[in-house]
């Protein structure tokens, strides 16, 4: 008797959304299988890895962080040094420098550092802001205005802040947007239907369902994934057809496995390597769950993970 | 197909006898279809008829129990392909290789560095639980090199397809039960008859997934049915169709033929990339893998890659909780503040996350709370001022640490007053809403 396959293929799919303009443009989203599963259909948009960098820089960084922006003199150079990496298919750059509790750089400051980044790359731009609300809607509309015809996405809006968002960038200024929300499939669902109510176009969003580093409470990233998948694609839940961009570097970085000093922590070994680590294990972990696209830092966590969706798809 | 309650009830007595336990043979019946009872609590069925029921109504993916030293896991056993459908029962192990292709200083030194991953996280043993002899070239060294990883007191998986060098290896370690992974659609009988013979779980492999079904299926109709399937090395892209459609083929198909655990060689695949191999582990962690083969376990891997495995395999239904008790971070002593939570474990991990980012020494008191978060435990009367108080008395606090500053979640602030009054000696101070706001909060009170 021969093997019978299972197939889950739906007639429902994740709608696309197009980041950045010229030869480099992505496509992310419009698949009608479930996560990597190819051999149910064809993914036509492989899954997506962006590099973040960050206008404060990373201070403590590890060597292969630090080491390889080191001969970058301003934020455009790290730029064009992350979009120089082949396997990167789409820059982010947070604005940290804006937190009104740290630097509290002003809205103007920000919209230049997010000019001159755009300019100095021909890859799709991904604008992350300073995890202020309000600051973040003022630094996004502006960005927004400032960047038209870039065609970037500025991530994220949140329950908070998104009808001024939406209204420039979703709306106004042509641009893309994402909505973020705390692994929660109801929140996610709630806020993608407050934003598309305001008019922005389906097309026009990602979203950020929520992000944790492996071990920090990451079963909510994966159930959360895991069921706005099935509701879009086995219910055609279109407000849950958004796909989906996760940022990982910036939980991973921050966790004690990946800042303990090997001083602190002699038996773990080598720093850099458990942070790579801690990196590319939360990254597939966010792909097999659904992430259309992932926000990685370290140059060796992109390689392996773009390896990784590379011999997937 | 499963037996539905009328059919087996068709099967019973039909007498009402009680001995069961059931009101009706009809409701016995009921609760045996839905998986609820054994057949076998009735006592009036004839082996026939038992045999008959368990094995329509056994669940679609078998529960294979290996042991890894002296301790025994299962693998396998699931009932639903994503986690919150319910829950997943088996984690998946980690194995490192060794391999007959190494010299011995080689094979020492890598054995001994993997057996150092050993740790406990949030009242789980976190270590490598087997290893993977693999047998290539000198196939004499074999035997030799398994009685060295049986030896280390972990499981271990044999992986050679030639039956003689097998069973001498086998016979060897026969007391580790070791995982024979070496059948195929060549060996398959002799191979299986040897693990029937030393009661050792059976690996089967396959060119392609048609092959491996119809080795299984051979394997199984000579009357072994204690397996686990290997997905191969073929190509990353074919080993994850194989994890994935073993698994939905048994529990989406109920094709029993595919109900059983796989083995996924990471370290075959990502060929010596440390960093698309840990990629790879954590793919097969979260879809599928019952035992996953990395090349070797080191803290790097294991901080990740363990992590995430406890909270995949975490039961939605119960939240994951943190042992009660003194947290000194930042290398506190008794003169530090003393800062008290819920234990939730994601509540410990982002506040401990956080106060050890502001860099401030202060002494975490998680108290216990039925593992629920701060406002749900408050709500449930978790977390009262009584408790608290409770939990500074019985964990002898005052007489531990000197600071007498204790900080209250600030999304409990109502409780400072009570809190102040039962404990006078203390100053209590309430901390902010959100555990991100600690940072800022830690470096101000120490100014």
């Amino acid at each position: 008797m021969p093997f019978k396959k299972p197939v889950q293929k739906y007639n429902a799919s994740i709608n696309t959304v197009e980041l950045g303009v010229g030869d480099k443009k992505i496509v992310l989203g419009g698949e009608n299988v479930l996560p990597l599963y190819t051999f149910d259909g064809a993914i036509e948009n492989a899954p997506k890895v962006g590099i973040e960098i960050s206008d404060l820089g990373y201070a403590d960084q590890v060597p292969g962080i630090s080491g390889f922006y080191a001969d970058c003199a301003t934020i455009a150079d790290m730029a064009k040094k992350a979009a120089s990496i082949e396997d990167v298919d789409f820059v982010c750059l947070r604005l940290d420098s804006a937190d009104p509790n740290g630097k509290d750089a002003s809205v103007e400051d920000c919209v230049a550092t997010a000019k001159a980044v755009a300019d100095a790359i021909d890859k799709p731009l991904v604008i992350a802001g300073c995890k202020n609300d309000e600051k973040d809607a003022a630094l996004f509309t502006k960005i927004a205005d400032a960047l038209q015809g870039k065609n970037v996405l500025v991530f994220s809006a949140k329950e908070a802040n998104y009808k001024g968002i939406a209204a420039s960038a979703g709306l106004a200024y042509n641009q893309k947007l994402g909505g973020e929300s705390a692994v929660d499939i109801n929140l996610a669902k709630q806020l993608n239907v407050l934003i598309t109510q305001m008019g922005v176009a389906p097309s026009s969003i990602v979203m950020n369902t929520g992000t944790a580093a492996a071990g920090y409470g990451f079963e909510y990233v994966v159930s959360t994934m895991d069921r706005v998948k099935a509701a879009a694609l086995g219910q055609n839940d279109a407000s849950l057809q958004i796909p989906i961009m996760t940022p990982v570097g910036s939980e991973t970085w921050g966790v004690k496995e990946s800042v303990a000093s090997e001083e602190d922590m002699p038996a773990w070994g080598s720093q850099e390597k458990r942070g790579i680590s801690m990196e590319v294990t939360t990254a597939a972990a966010d792909l097999a769950s659904g992430s259309n696209a992932v926000i990685l830092r370290h140059p060796e966590s992109v390689a392996a993970v773009a390896k990784l969706i590379k011999e997937l798809i | 197909m499963a037996l539905k309650g009328i059919d087996i009830f068709k099967l019973t007595p039909k007498t009402n006898c009680k001995e069961c336990g059931n009101p009706t043979c009809m409701a016995f019946s009921m609760k045996v279809a839905s998986g609820a009872v054994e057949i076998t609590k009735c006592p009036h069925l004839s082996d026939e008829v038992l045999a008959k029921v368990s094995e329509s109504n056994a669940p679609p993916m078998k529960s294979i129990t290996v042991k890894a030293g002296d301790t025994e896991y299962k693998l396998g056993g699931e009932t639903v392909l994503y986690r919150h459908e319910k829950t997943f029962v088996s984690k998946t192990l980690y194995a490192m290789t060794v391999c007959t292709c190494m010299d011995d200083a080689t094979v020492d030194q890598k054995i001994a560095d993997s057996m150092k991953v050993d740790y406990d996280r949030i009242g789980e043993r976190m270590y490598c639980e087997y290893i993977f002899v693999n047998c290539k070239d000198n196939a004499d060294k074999f035997t030799a090199l398994a009685q060295k990883a049986a030896a280390a007191n972990r499981g271990v998986v044999l992986n050679c397809t030639d039956v003689d060098t097998m069973k001498a290896a086998a016979t060897a370690i026969k007391d580790a039960k070791p995982i024979l992974n070496g059948a195929n659609a060549s060996n398959y009988e002799a191979m299986s008859a040897l693990a029937t013979e030393l009661g050792c779980v059976l690996g089967v492999s396959g060119a392609d997934l048609d092959e491996l079904y119809d080795t299984v299926a051979k394997i199984e109709a000579l009357g072994n049915k204690n397996l686990i399937l290997d997905v191969g090395t073929a190509s990353v892209k074919a080993a994850f169709e194989g994890a994935v459609q073993i698994r939905r083929a048994a529990l989406l198909n109920k094709d029993r033929t595919f109900g059983y655990p796989t083995i996924v060689n990471v370290g075959a695949l990502a060929a010596g990339d440390e960093a698309f191999e840990t990629a790879l582990a954590s793919l097969f962690t979260v879809k599928y893998g019952s035992i996953v083969v990395l090349s070797d376990m080191t803290y790097a891997k294991s901080l990740a890659l363990h992590g995430l495995r406890q909270n995949v395999f975490t039961d939605p239904q119960k939240p994951m909780k943190v042992e009660p008790g003194i947290y000194p971070l930042n290398k506190a002593d008794e003169n530090a503040p003393c800062c008290i939570t819920v234990d939730f474990a994601l509540t410990y991990f982002v506040v401990s996350g956080e106060l050890e980012r502001s860099g401030v020494p202060c002494n975490l008191l998680i108290s216990d709370a039925g593992g629920y978060s701060v406002l749900t435990a408050w709500a449930a009367g978790k977390l009262s001022a009584n408790t608290i108080v409770k939990f500074i008395n019985e964990h002898d606090i005052a007489n531990k640490i000197k600071n007498r500053t204790l900080i209250l979640p600030g999304k409990v602030a109502v409780l400072k007053g009570e809190v102040q009054d039962k404990l006078p000696d203390w100053k209590v101070v309430v901390g902010p809403t959100e555990a991100v706001g600690l940072v800022k909060f830690m470096k101000e009170l120490q100014a």
